[in-house]
């Protein structure tokens, strides 16, 4: 590919073979390509210079501070491990060209408002004209159809109308946000999943489909307990900062150093006199009012203090590691750099930096699973259009000279 | 199905359509609640998946809330949720008897997922090690906290703990204070939601090639999505961002955090100023509408939301900005704002509770909700949905979460066992 990456030792890839056209902007659509592609699918983003994906133009962090199209981690995070190319759609040139790759793919990714598609021509009934057994897959905020189909929106806020917020934060205190759009990598999860199914489904029986992800239906399944405890019990379940029913002390503690805290879970009695021993207080184990998980909980607040008490002379690490070796369950809340600087995360090839020609390193991200036969390859995001030559060329067999004048036209653009 | 509720329509009545997109495949599932959710999925894309759970019941089943309010592991919620679309037998993993059916079966299995600490089944012989010679063609799942190696594989993990240590909870709640998780386990979710497209990536490489393999998943790296972007900001910045509460951080090169959680009259709004063409016509509708009802100051009326740049906005342009909102949006309810922010086209949603779900009309017109018959109570009860709408193929709930052994006998009985041999092994607590 490019001359930057040097060849790596050929190893079995997965989804080898497997080919992908991807119409998608931000998180949504571009991370199931990149999860197919780093499983070895050619999969291929489509932009073009007056429309290029929004998170090249509005979305810091910047290398060095400075603006680009080239210059924001927040593409190249969603979006390593396949080709970049340009193209005009509201060209009639373009349009076709774009027709030719649906023809070249066997999955179709997009995550449009419902109905731009079939404005710019690509809609389903089109594509299966092209290619019948193309798997075609929709994912946008409510789904394709209902009263809501057409609402825009983004994942920061979906995620607040899936039940997420609502639920996150102290019982008497404001929701809070989570970070960013939560919902939208919840979505990923099941659209890859489904593009998948679909996939075997084909091989099986030549057919291909069309699937209507909704990223508010996918995130509600994450929360169904709550859902079937308002459809059954009439109660609508609340935020409770970070108290469990199941287990006391159960929390995140003040530790040494500014902002430090570790978590703690400790679930059952012979996890409470583990954590008494391991804490060096033998004595909490022995007091009437935590005798039992039904007495911790009654008088929590004590128990917090006391467990805060004991954990704030300490570092989260400290901590971590003197109630793990005594089997009770505890982990250093991590700020970024201590995620980067993760042994367990380093273990499993979680972070792999690699060389881009703007952003000079950065680090890609593994996928949460390793298979053992065939591991996960990232390679570099694209730049705005950097393989239009490999991908119009060697992919759609067009010639030089006709790259030339397309691009001279602003087809490739 | 109503035709308006099916973007495509599905094939002519009739046409062979098959019932799931994984309706040949068999998967045993001997997952706790840290790994349920991956069989479910792969249930409801129609594979045939039995849970496989110690005798006396998977203690998951402990787990709220439940059916009725009193805890009762019959009733458990959780295990109604995650477990439907599957079928039950109980199994003593930890017996020789136990241990020589797990293999009987993963002879005929195509999918193993287990949930076990990392070397537990290698120990008894029915690990991956172990099955794989009786089995070349498996795809066995390990779900655990951190993995299967490395050097935090033996630690012990809980919602918390993985979301503590994925660098997701340390994003979330008010700056100087504690950080805070979703009160929902959320550490579960994602490692079983990334198993399933772990597993069936794994899944495509065993029908090209007929190889199976083992698939190893870390609930911590699953977590380490809910980061969104953030990673981004270290890798280049070497900056630790700061939780930032009802406010996103993150957006602005100056580092201005920007309120998405306003209060409104009846609970709270998610609204945020966007940029670029979207944010602009969003930022004008919700303007419009607060002129219509007399609540825009003339300054907010007469800006240029296309010169609104939010990377390089400053705290203070934002917090001026924010003010006439944060009076505006006080004084409307969620219902008003959800409907307003259809109608006009503007980027926010309500900050929903589970009330405001069940009885969103945009659910009840894709006929997202789905009954399902629970004969041991007496009830039907009405289940969120499939994840997906196939045009071709099924995703649906088909059956209920299994009782403890409700099909012992139909699974063993598949096996060739009779139901003295059966009732023997019951006998014996292997099953």
């Amino acid at each position: 590919m490019s001359a930057a990456v040097p060849p790596s030792p050929r190893r079995p890839r997965a989804l080898e073979g497997l080919k992908v056209a991807e119409f998608a902007v931000y998180a949504a659509g571009p991370m199931v390509g990149k999860h197919l592609g780093e499983h070895g699918a050619t999969v291929v983003h489509v932009e073009s210079r007056s429309r290029p994906d929004g998170f090249r133009v509005h979305y810091p962090p910047y290398k060095d501070n400075i603006p680009g199209l080239n210059r924001t981690g927040t593409f190249a995070i969603f979006n390593d491990s396949k080709l970049g190319i340009t193209l005009n759609l509201k060209r009639p040139r373009g349009l076709e060209i774009a027709r030719q790759l649906v023809a070249w793919a066997d999955v179709l990714i997009e995550n449009f408002q419902p109905g731009v598609m079939a404005r710019n021509g690509l809609s389903y009934e089109a594509a299966r004209e092209i290619n019948p057994s193309i798997i075609y897959l929709s994912s946008c905020n409510m789904g394709q159809t209902g009263p809501k189909a057409s609402q825009r929106g983004f994942g920061s806020q979906l995620t607040s109308q899936s039940g997420f917020t609502h639920l996150a934060g102290d019982a008497a205190g404001e929701p809070m946000l989570l970070f960013g759009p939560y919902i939208d990598f919840v979505a990923v999860g099941f659209g890859l999943v489904a593009v998948l199914a679909a996939l075997d489904c084909r091989r099986r029986t030549g057919r291909g489909q069309y699937i209507d992800l909704s990223q508010y239906e996918c995130g509600l399944q994450f929360i169904a307990p709550a859902i079937l405890d308002y459809q059954v019990n009439g109660r609508v379940m609340n935020r409770n900062g970070n108290r469990s029913p199941y287990a006391a002390p159960h929390g995140v503690y003040p530790c040494r150093g500014d902002d430090r805290w570790c978590a703690i879970a400790v679930c059952g009695e012979d996890e409470w006199n583990a954590f008494c021993g391991a804490a060096g207080h033998p004595e909490w184990a022995a007091d009437p009012r935590f005798a039992s998980l039904e007495a911790r909980k009654a008088h929590e607040d004590a128990l917090d203090a006391l467990v805060g008490g004991w954990t704030s002379g300490r570092s989260p690490e400290e901590v971590m590691e003197t109630l793990q070796a005594a089997g009770v369950r505890a982990g250093a809340v991590e700020r970024l750099s201590d995620v980067f600087s993760d042994p367990q995360m380093a273990a499993r090839g979680v972070f792999q930096e690699l060389p881009h020609a703007e952003l000079e390193r950065f680090h890609y991200i593994a996928p949460p699973y390793i298979l053992s036969e065939t591991p996960s390859e990232q390679r570099p995001s694209p730049l705005l259009g950097e393989h239009n030559d490999l991908v119009y060329r060697e992919i759609l067999g067009l010639s030089g000279e006709e790259i030339e004048r397309l691009t001279a036209e602003g087809v490739i653009e | 199905m109503a035709s308006r509720n099916r973007p495509v329509d599905p094939p002519a009545a009739g046409s062979s359509q098959p019932a799931g997109l994984l309706g040949p495949y068999r998967v045993l599932d001997l997952t706790d609640h840290t790994g349920w959710l991956c069989g479910r999925i792969l249930g409801d894309l129609g594979a045939d998946v039995v849970q496989v759970e110690p005798p006396g019941g998977d203690p998951g089943r402990r787990l709220g809330p439940f059916y009725g309010g009193a805890p009762d592991p019959a009733k458990s919620l959780p295990w109604f949720a995650f477990n439907a679309n599957k079928r039950g037998i109980t199994l003593a993993v930890d017996t020789e008897e136990g241990q020589a059916l797990l293999r009987r079966m993963a002879r005929r299995a195509d999918f193993l997922i287990e949930s076990f600490p990392p070397g537990y089944l290698d120990a008894r012989g029915v690990g991956y090690r172990a099955l794989r010679p009786l089995n070349e063609r498996l795809v066995v799942t390990s779900i655990t906290p951190f993995g299967q190696t490395g050097p935090y594989a033996g630690y012990r993990g809980s919602d918390l703990v993985i979301t503590a240590m994925s660098g997701f909870l340390d994003l979330v709640g008010e700056p100087g204070r504690p950080p805070v998780r979703v009160s929902l386990p959320q550490a579960a979710m994602w490692a079983g939601m990334h198993a399933a497209a772990g597993t069936l990536i794994a899944h495509h490489y065993r029908m090209v090639t007929g190889r199976g393999q083992h698939v190893d998943v870390s609930a911590q790296a699953s977590v380490l999505w809910a980061l969104a972007n953030a990673p981004a900001h270290w890798s280049l910045m070497r900056e630790d961002l700061v939780r930032g509460g009802s406010r996103i951080v993150g957006r602005s090169m100056h580092g201005a955090r920007m309120r998405a959680i306003y209060r409104c009259r009846d609970g709270y709004i998610n609204f945020i100023f966007y940029g670029g063409e979207a944010g602009r016509r969003s930022n004008e509708a919700m303007v419009q509408w607060m002129a219509e009802l007399g609540e825009a100051p003339e300054w907010l009326t007469s800006k240029d939301w296309g010169a609104f740049n939010v990377a390089a906005s400053t705290q203070e342009e934002i917090d001026a900005l924010e003010q006439p909102f944060v009076e505006f949006l006080s004084r409307r309810t969620k219902a008003e704002f959800s409907a307003e922010s259809v109608k006009r086209g503007i980027l926010g949603y309500p900050v929903a509770d589970a009330k405001d779900i069940r009885e969103d009309s945009q659910l009840a017109s894709r006929e997202f909700w789905q009954q399902v018959e629970h004969p041991e109570l007496d009830v039907a009860v009405t289940y969120p949905g499939p994840f997906a709408r196939f045009s071709a193929a099924d995703c649906r709930l088909r059956r209920r979460a299994p009782l403890p052994g409700e099909h012992n006998e139909e699974i063993y009985g598949e096996l060739g066992l009779g139901r003295g041999e059966i009732a023997a092994l019951r006998e014996r607590r292997v099953l």
